[in-house]
């Protein structure tokens, strides 16, 4: 008995001490993936703050913070990052509007042609971005419709739709429809059920649908590149801008999305938290 | 009968916007890719179908070499992501969150700026191979950037996260009481690992490769910025068809290509592999 | 974008494929007719004064130039800007010629504003697609009395567009070799230096298919502006070995520039005023040279995109750039070869009166063969040859295939 028991004791230590070697190893390669995967940003926020002189910022030439002092100071960049985020917020309004919507019909009903909308969103999240740009551009040469501005904003809806759909429509899945039903027995019209009962428990799903459409859109380039025109987007004025230098003020502004795209991201799981 | 109708009442603005804005351009590009002429004097159908025929002989090695790109990339994400996933899903204790953030630190900041970043950071004379080029320890000629290594290593650095999440979510879901099992009944750890860990896992995999194959294969700024003469990608050639040469018949036809390759691929490999269990994982 | 497949469990198969086939034969009806061709009928003497009726200045303008292409404090501009009142938003935008019809012509072909009313464009394929394709304003010479007045004969017969129906020269420059001395460690002098191995992977060439092609030619001993199909087909030879023993580091348009300066090659083929400029705003040491072999002269050009909605400030912007004392100013800066000749004496006098650097830099740029070529190195230069659009399929297939990897 007292055999087994030493047996069984020393083994489980052996798999420990193994285990712990492995799990340090582990623990190691892991910060080094996050090193890596975190490098690039690194080297970007430091070049913000370089006090380059001529026109290529390539070498450390000391520490300076007045290119966030003239962080506007070139035109067509700070046009480009508008553009980018009116486009952006256009599109995650209509596109949660729109996936919401789909997102209710598919999680609710069942219904004739369900499985070819589903077809065509899975098409639309999983074809090369590639070939939508351009099959969307073929679209607008056929029609003979000039690229600018609004031809970006729908191919950002479309591309951005099948997501908040698929997103709400999860969540609709885990709905319980008799809530639904117990508020129209109460008298509640179709549409002050929707807005009082189903709304609020989908909202979590809506909103986080929305943010992704916007992360998506404001970081599309390839799609973009294809529709675009001469309307420039962050994305597109700084591929066009490194061919003869990205000037700091681009580091600049990578760092304050950087920023506030972390702090939204952070303060949103503390909420999240609290409430729960 | 206001009940039947409310689905449809439901899908009509989305559903119409993708019939327009989605499904009915892949029919124009099909069929631009049947036509024949030139941006000076127009384009019209003939039904040319030695588009397709012309446009995989003039670029079948951006095809095959995309393709294999893809592959590669693909696989070093697997293999780079697992112990990751395995990590965080096993031994991530309270932090599992504070893992998982890191790891999507990336995704704050812009793609293309990310890809600029690795030129800089490599550049021949740039603040890493300048030092030991300096110290003696490369050759003066040495150099990353411009090599199929660096568009390979830049689509893997890129996609890695996408590969990491679904292989966590279907490790997260596996029970530690499970492996304590197996090794109860005297599997070692790599045997516990072996039989039971990572068969559960694969779903993940799957999913995962799902999510970096196919942007992957038809990226093409990586081998843009990236890249040297001789790792021009398919989707470069279709942009630059596109975009510069005004081609829109050949592009069309490649672009279809391309896409039948990487869809009808997605769609004999989801329905190989089951795809209720890569389904239910990527859901998550 | 990443994959979602959680879609594909909703799917129930065949019948839904077969309806959005239905759905997609639609489609394809409406998409059956074809696009339309814009090729223009060449342009009438009363297209002019049509064009021109009735169009007032407005007061600003919108200048699409290439980069380095003005000297840093935009002075010309301020110049015309302080004596007209037209305010200019200028943008180096053109990176090569290919790059920038693609980008505009499809907007030109909806009728839609490419943004710019004024655009500098190289005579070669692109220009002559744009004149085909009707999408330049003819120019009305009675505006232009500087121009008429200042021009060098020369440039009112260049066979791309002979009268200057639809352009006028903004500057002419030479593809040379530039390349950094401290890192080739020896003087370049040939054309068959881009193909030492000594040099592998640290050369850079040209993705414009006319360029690259003229120095292919250039290589294998033939002139550019005779040359035959047959002659293509030998400088691709000659390119595609370069390619093919990894000499060339990649294809470049304009940011070859950025590739020397940052050392990531060592020598390349580069437009001879570029190097000027960046020595000056960088404080770099590159060097340019005309290859023994020869180099291509070219004529970059301004002109009017017909959707243009300041044509009259862009006209006017024309004619400002051949006065002498401004075209003197922008020959100082950007070290090509200006289309005034009276600007010589400008810039002699502007040497004589100068002081200290930049006396020198005055009296560099007055006597630079960049600036004003000599005999001797306009002897050893080729024009770019002239291609019909049926050898232009031929020539292009040739010389992409190359720069496309």
């Amino acid at each position: 008995m007292t055999s087994v028991a030493a047996e069984e004791s020393t083994g489980t230590a052996s798999r420990r001490t193994r285990g712990r070697w492995g799990d340090r190893l582990l623990f190691g390669y892991t910060w080094l993936i996050i090193v890596w995967l975190c490098l690039p940003i690194a080297v970007m926020i430091a070049f913000g703050f370089n006090d380059t002189k001529g026109r290529l910022n390539l070498t450390w030439q000391g520490f300076t913070v007045k290119w966030y002092g003239r962080l506007f100071s070139v035109p067509d960049l700070t046009t480009a990052l508008v553009n980018s985020l009116t486009i952006a917020l256009v599109a995650t309004a209509v596109s949660a509007v729109l996936g919401t919507l789909i997102g209710l019909a598919l999680g609710r009903y069942r219904f004739r042609g369900q499985g070819a909308l589903n077809l065509v969103q899975f098409a639309a999240i999983s074809a090369p971005e590639t070939v939508m740009g351009a099959s969307l551009l073929s679209f607008f040469v056929q029609l003979n419709v000039g690229r600018g501005y609004w031809t970006i904003v729908i191919a950002h809806i479309m591309f951005s739709l099948s997501f908040v759909a698929v997103t709400v429509r999860s969540r609709v899945l885990t709905l319980d429809p008799a809530i639904d039903e117990a508020a129209r027995d109460l008298g509640a019209t179709g549409w002050t059920a929707f807005r009082l009962v189903t709304l609020p428990m989908i909202f979590p799903a809506v909103l986080a649908g929305g943010l992704l459409a916007f992360a998506l859109s404001i970081d599309d380039f390839i799609i973009t590149s294809f529709n675009s025109g001469s309307t420039l987007t962050f994305p597109l004025w700084i591929w066009g801008a490194q061919k003869n230098g990205l000037p700091p003020q681009v580091n600049v502004m990578g760092t304050l999305i950087f920023v506030a795209g972390v702090l939204l991201a952070v303060g949103n799981a503390l909420l999240a938290r609290r409430r729960r | 009968m206001r009940r039947r109708l409310a689905p449809y009442a439901l899908i009509l603005p989305g559903g119409l916007w993708l019939a327009i804005f989605f499904v009915v351009p892949m029919v124009v590009m099909l069929s631009f890719s049947l036509m024949q002429g030139d941006v000076v004097n127009g384009f019209s159908l003939t039904w040319h179908w030695q588009n397709y025929s012309e446009a995989l002989s003039d670029y079948d090695d951006q095809l095959i070499r995309s393709l294999v790109y893809g592959v590669i990339a693909t696989a070093a994400c697997i293999v780079l992501a697992y112990p990751v996933a395995y990590w965080i899903a096993f031994r991530g204790g309270a932090r599992k969150t504070t893992f998982l953030f890191l790891l999507l630190l990336p995704f704050f900041v812009s793609f293309v700026l990310r890809t600029f970043s690795w030129k800089f950071l490599l550049a021949d004379d740039g603040i890493v191979l300048s030092p030991l080029k300096h110290a003696g320890l490369l050759p003066q000629d040495f150099h990353v950037i411009a090599t199929g290594f660096a568009v390979v290593a830049g689509l893997t650095y890129n996609y890695l996260p996408f590969m990491v999440l679904p292989i966590y979510v279907a490790l997260e879901r596996v029970d530690p009481k499970m492996i304590e099992a197996a090794q109860d009944l005297y599997a070692s750890p790599a045997q516990a690992f072996a039989r039971v860990v990572f068969p559960l896992s694969l779903p993940g995999v799957f999913a995962g490769v799902l999510m970096t194959f196919v942007p992957v294969s038809a990226d093409y700024v990586n081998a843009t910025v990236l890249g040297g003469t001789n790792n021009t990608m398919i989707g470069n050639i279709i942009q630059n068809l596109y975009l510069v040469n005004n081609d829109y018949p050949q592009a069309a036809a490649l672009s279809f290509t391309l896409m039948a390759i990487l869809l009808i691929g997605i769609f004999l490999y989801a329905r190989a592999l089951g795809t209720e269990d890569v389904l239910e994982v990527a859901t998550r | 974008m990443n994959t979602n497949p959680a879609l594909l469990r909703g799917m129930t198969g065949r019948r839904d494929a077969l309806r959005l086939f239905g759905l997609a034969g639609a489609g394809l009806g409406l998409a059956a007719c074809g696009v339309k061709g814009q090729k223009a009928a060449p342009p009438k003497q009363n297209d002019v004064q049509k064009y021109w009726a009735g169009k007032t200045k407005k007061g600003h303008l919108n200048f699409a130039n290439w980069t380095l292409y003005i000297d840093k404090n935009r002075t010309p501009l301020k110049e015309f800007t302080r004596q007209t009142g037209i305010t200019v938003t200028y943008r180096e935008v053109i990176s090569d010629d290919p790059q920038w019809f693609g980008k505009i012509a499809p907007q030109l072909q909806a009728g839609q504003s490419i943004g710019y009313d004024l655009m500098v464009v190289t005579n070669g394929l692109e220009f002559t697609k744009l004149v085909e394709l009707g999408y330049l304003v003819p120019l009305d010479h009675s505006q232009m009395p500087n121009f008429t007045k200042n021009v060098g004969a020369a440039y009112k017969q260049e066979s791309f567009d002979k009268g200057n129906v639809y352009s006028v020269p903004y500057a002419t420059g030479l593809t040379g070799i530039a390349y950094d001395p401290s890192k080739t460690g020896r003087e370049i002098t040939s054309i068959q230096d881009l193909w030492d191995p000594k040099f592998k992977g640290k050369v850079g060439m040209m993705s414009d298919v006319q360029e690259i092609g003229n120095f292919g030619m250039f290589a294998v001993g033939i002139d550019p502006e005779k040359s035959t199909p047959d002659d293509w087909k030998k400088a691709g030879a000659k390119l595609q070995e370069q390619k093919d023993k990894g000499i060339v580091r990649k294809y470049y348009e304009n940011d070859y520039i950025d590739a020397l300066s940052r050392g990531d090659v060592w020598l390349t083929m580069a437009w001879s005023g570029d190097i000027f400029q960046q020595n000056l705003n960088e404080g770099s040491n590159l060097k340019f040279v005309i290859p023994k072999e020869g180099a291509t002269i070219w004529t970059d050009n301004m002109m009017i995109p017909k959707t243009a909605d300041n044509p009259v400030d862009a006209l006017m912007m024309m004619d400002f750039f051949y006065r002498p004392e401004i075209a003197a100013n922008l020959a100082e800066f950007i070290n090509y070869v200006t289309p005034v000749p009276a600007a010589k004496d400008v810039i002699a006098a502007d040497a004589a009166k100068a002081t200290g650097s930049k006396k020198k830099t005055l009296e560099s740029v007055a006597s630079s063969p960049l600036v004003f070529p000599t005999d001797a190195d306009y002897a050893r230069l080729r024009h770019y040859r002239s291609l019909t659009p049926a050898e232009e399929k031929d020539y292009t297939a040739v010389f992409q295939h190359i720069t496309a990897g």
